[in-house]
């Protein structure tokens, strides 16, 4: 799908990522939860994965971090299939692909003291380090998530903030010198006065070379923080491509509707009826946006025949019907 | 007046010692006006929320007024507060659309709401299935367990519910902030229009997310650490704002149309002050780029413009 050469060096390539939980008492029905899903991630860049609820967005970043299987489809990290690496190649995948996520205190031991997840990577990852080479490495390591490691160290995880313990996993994830991070809405908890520098330490992360997953439902924070941007809906694409293309040009009824929804303080609400029913199931075949859509054109192909995805532009694709 | 706070100060009883989480509130609300409650976590904003209408178990009374229409409340007195609470003043506590009681259809579990406050369901059974209508709900819904309803069918059943008896005030807690974009758009317009349908009086939307309070509220009071900051007509706060504190609050929120590359946000550095012992003073000051020796007084929440209320020594200097 993607013309041949356009992201060079490309790290990440989702090819029709499927994936397909078994439902009901006894699994007897099927909810695809993420659907032929295929995008690239390119080395220093950072791509917003945007979506409500159940659109499969967390669902994409798990599989990513190998955290669950994929149903069909291939993931590659740097032209390798993730799918069926084991022992020490898996690994050597965690050094340099990590994940950080929304809620900082549940991932995070409560009983023991918040830095023990660094001498866990210590034992783990790094055993031929010397203690002081590595405490020296933890310590550069939290400066650099602007953190003070007197303030920070031999402290219990409530003795801290929100804003810091994030920042802190953010570290734990740099101490094993990677070159990608799932970030998961690992600032949707954080207050707002905080948010905003974990928002640019990913940015200055960037600037550093890592590429990263921002995975959020904001789209405000989606526009400031991403270089390309993923609209999903059901598990589908919707809409993808370069962030300031698709925000200042959206195509899709469903990236229009986000965009005029999100509430903006410099922009009053355009009174537009929207459908809040969640919509069901959607209709089996055909565009998984049917129910919901308000677009006055839509017809009995958007039906029956799922769209694909096509560029409209360069770096712009939509699937839609009628664009 | 709708609603008229003196003074109220609240503490919670800990092991500790007492937390200082509401200090010396003093506001108006004004017939029909829908004030948006904001700040970060921790700052008291649900407090004084709760405060209003019921005493939890740790929350203890310390001072203050609280006039509805002119009436005294009893707001230190839980067991006479039974009287107010939901005909007078109503609540829609945050996770309230996960608090109904799953063993309950909702049909019946309404119905024994009504009886327990001793009216007859009958009386106004007209009006709910009316009100069920205009939040575009079907009927059925009665016969259906929570578990069954979606989250934005069960903010809209909440909010129907709290607002039954036509209470003269109405404190909504996070009501959005668990929603999808859309469905968070079409609750807040919901809780306009039932305001503008008259099913409550006045309102506070508790929220840590100003930019909903911009579509929806008339005037915005900002809190930070137990204390009012300011208060004012929402295009003031959100597009003058005079506290420093409002100020960086305001200038941290990333909006569309703003990118890092362009313009590079910044947040406020520094942490709120644990409130179990305050810094004496204004508690904003070691985060304030402006503060000065004065700020170790509290500073008085003092009116410097019509219906908006700023409590900060320097601003209170320029505006004398």
């Amino acid at each position: 799908m993607w013309p041949a050469g356009r992201w060079p060096k490309n790290m990440f390539k989702l090819e029709n990522v499927s994936k397909v939980f078994k439902v009901g008492t006894f699994g007897g029905k099927e909810l695809v939860a993420v659907d032929r899903v295929s995008f690239e991630i390119a080395d220093g860049e950072i791509i917003a994965l945007i979506g409500e609820s159940g659109s499969g967005k967390t669902t994409i970043g798990k599989m990513i971090l190998r955290l669950i299987d994929i149903s069909s489809g291939s993931i590659l990290y740097r032209g390798k299939d993730i799918s069926g690496v084991k022992n020490d190649k898996l690994r050597e995948y965690y050094r340099n692909v990590q994940g950080v996520f929304q809620d900082p205190f549940s991932s995070i031991n409560p009983i023991f003291k918040a830095d023990r997840i660094f001498e866990t990577v210590h034992e783990e990852f790094f055993k031929k380090v010397p203690q002081a080479e590595w405490d020296e490495k933890v310590h550069q390591t939290l400066l650099r998530v602007g953190l003070n490691p007197e303030h920070i160290l031999n402290k219990y995880p409530h003795q801290l903030s929100g804003g810091q313990l994030q920042r802190f996993l953010i570290a734990r994830a740099l101490l094993l010198d990677i070159d990608f991070l799932v970030a998961d809405e690992v600032i949707s908890m954080l207050d707002a006065s905080t948010r905003i520098d974990v928002l640019n330490l990913l940015g200055e992360l960037r600037e550093l070379g890592l590429s990263i997953l921002f995975i959020t439902h904001d789209l405000s924070l989606g526009y400031y923080i991403s270089d390309r941007s993923v609209i999903l809906y059901k598990g589908r694409i919707a809409e993808m491509g370069e962030t300031q293309k698709i925000f200042n040009h959206p195509l899709h009824p469903y990236t229009q509707m986000l965009l005029e929804s999100v509430p903006q303080i410099d922009k009053a609400w355009e009174e537009e009826a929207i459908l809040i029913e969640d919509g069901g199931e959607g209709v089996a075949g055909g565009c998984v946006y049917y129910d919901r859509c308000l677009n006055p054109d839509k017809d009995q192909k958007c039906l029956h025949q799922p769209p694909e995805l096509v560029e409209v532009e360069p770096d712009h694709f939509v699937s839609c019907w009628h664009i | 007046m709708s609603l008229s706070v003196e003074n109220l100060t609240v503490y919670y009883q800990t092991l500790q010692g007492q937390v200082r989480a509401l200090e010396d509130a003093s506001f108006n609300l004004a017939d029909g006006e829908i004030m948006g409650l904001a700040g970060e976590s921790g700052c008291g904003k649900t407090t004084l929320g709760f405060s209003l209408i019921y005493l939890t178990e740790r929350m203890r009374y310390i001072k203050g007024k609280v006039r509805l229409n002119g009436q005294e409340v009893p707001v230190w007195d839980n067991k006479k507060m039974d009287k107010y609470r939901y005909e007078d003043i109503s609540i829609i506590p945050q996770y309230a659309m996960s608090a109904m009681n799953p063993t309950k259809k909702i049909g019946k579990m309404v119905r024994d709401l009504i009886k327990g406050r001793g009216m007859k369901f009958e009386e106004i059974e007209s009006e709910f299935l009316r009100r069920i209508k205009l939040t575009k709900l079907s009927e059925d819904i009665l016969k259906m367990y929570p578990i069954e309803l979606s989250g934005g069918m069960k903010q809209r059943m909440v909010m129907v519910i709290s607002t039954l008896l036509n209470p003269e005030l109405l404190i909504a807690d996070e009501i959005t902030s668990a929603l999808d974009v859309s469905t968070q758009k079409a609750i807040a317009e919901m809780l306009v229009e039932f305001r503008d349908r008259q099913f409550l009086n006045s309102m506070i939307v508790i929220t840590h997310d100003i930019s909903i309070l911009s579509q929806i509220a008339d005037s915005i009071m900002v809190m930070y650490a137990g204390q009012l900051s300011e208060k004012g007509p929402k295009e003031k706060i959100i597009n003058a704002p005079l506290h420093p504190y409002t100020k960086l609050l305001i200038s941290s929120l990333p909006k569309i149309g703003i990118k890092i590359e362009e313009e590079k946000l910044s947040g406020i550095p520094g942490k709120p002050p644990l409130l179990l012992n305050p810094p004496v003073g204004c508690r904003f000051r070691d985060r304030c780029p402006v503060s000065f020796e004065k700020c170790k007084e509290v500073p008085p929440f003092v009116r410097v413009d019509e219906d908006h209320y700023v409590a900060c020594w320097k601003v209170a200097e320029e505006h004398v």
